[in-house]
């Protein structure tokens, strides 16, 4: 076969073992793929952008591509990062979590980040389930739902984590799956160039686990429901409750402009001086 | 004219390309792989690239067909 360039090839560390570790179909590969287009088409320096994450499926993004990257503790990403844009404001700090890592262990350092507007790009995978622990129920998993942790069905009520990071006070929020790839990279380069703190919740699909308690064995049957089973925002506004119930609202969800934390600091340093 | 190039290598067989194709360009071989069926329907719209999880998809054109 005739090489042919490929652009992620452009981004991927020549000393990592391909194809990567993630199952087959696996949802954060393709959001993968959509970032590394988006930081492409902005035109981001490979030494100006920082890519930070935790631990889980999601954890080992960083680790695949050619930018500065930090792998961290489980559920620190944010605490990392927050550190980095303090320190080098002019970098591009970017976190990915999974919805375990981000919003269960690393859900105070979420909403205290979206508090603070530090201006990061935060990208939240959310597969609804603990992946690379053996598929136990996640803060985000379904009421109701089958786990390995929860055979009887899931006692709890699942987190809302674009509305809880919206509620904390992040400036920009979007909500997508990676079936709608054409939000995904709106979503994805919005968060990418906002001033503020933006955090992007990427629907994606665990086959391996998930796949088993929504009774869908293939990848595409995944990503078709989730096709079938998300409205965009201006299409929920025409809906009620009950035709609104069990579907996930996507698009943007809150865009906003607020003194970011770099900022605040910038003002407190310069306020000393006059004294 | 334009080419769809697939790696085996780094394919996975986990069918999202063929699928979510609008014009039904690909089909599965015998052991899962997605080959080209028909690629005078393909439009180019590189779907199967950008949904494939492991990059093992290149639409592109070929400068000399």
């Amino acid at each position: 076969m005739r090489e042919t360039s490929h652009l992620v090839h452009k981004y991927l560390r020549p000393t990592m073992r391909f194809p990567h570790i993630w199952c087959p179909g696996c949802g954060i590969g393709i959001f993968m793929h959509a970032l590394i287009r988006i930081i492409d088409r902005i035109g981001y320096s490979k030494d100006d952008v920082v890519l930070v994450s935790g631990i889980g499926c999601s954890g080992r993004l960083p680790v695949y591509v050619d930018f500065n990257t930090l792998h961290t503790t489980h559920g620190r990403a944010l605490t990392f990062a927050t550190g980095i844009k303090l320190a080098k404001p002019r970098l591009k700090v970017i976190t990915i979590m999974g919805d375990g890592d981000g919003v269960s262990i690393g859900g105070n350092h979420l909403i205290h980040a979206a508090r603070r507007n530090v201006e990061i790009a935060s990208f939240i995978i959310n597969n609804q389930v603990y992946g690379m622990t053996g598929g136990q129920c996640s803060p985000t998993t379904p009421y109701g739902a089958r786990t390995t942790s929860s055979p009887y069905g899931n006692p709890e009520a699942a987190f809302d984590v674009s509305r809880l990071v919206e509620a904390a006070g992040a400036t920009f929020v979007g909500r997508t799956t990676v079936y709608h790839t054409t939000l995904l990279d709106r979503l994805i380069e919005k968060a990418l160039t906002k001033n503020g703190f933006a955090m992007v919740e990427v629907i994606a699909q665990c086959v391996t686990y998930a796949g088993r308690w929504l009774g869908l064995a293939s990848p595409a049957e995944m990503m078709a429901w989730q096709r079938d089973n998300s409205v965009t925002v201006e299409k929920a506004k025409e809906l009620n409750e009950t035709e609104l119930a069990g579907k996930t609202i996507i698009g943007v969800l809150a865009d906003r402009e607020r003194p970011t934390y770099n900022e605040e600091c910038t003002k407190l340093r310069t306020q000393e001086l006059k004294v | 004219m334009k080419r769809v190039d697939i790696y085996r290598g780094w394919c996975k067989r986990c069918g999202i390309c063929i699928a979510f194709c609008p014009k039904h360009v690909l089909e599965a071989d015998k052991d899962g792989f997605p080959t080209v069926k028909d690629l005078e329907q393909c439009s180019g719209c590189k779907l199967c690239e950008i949904r494939c999880p492991d990059f093992a998809i290149v639409v592109s054109k070929d400068e000399e067909g």
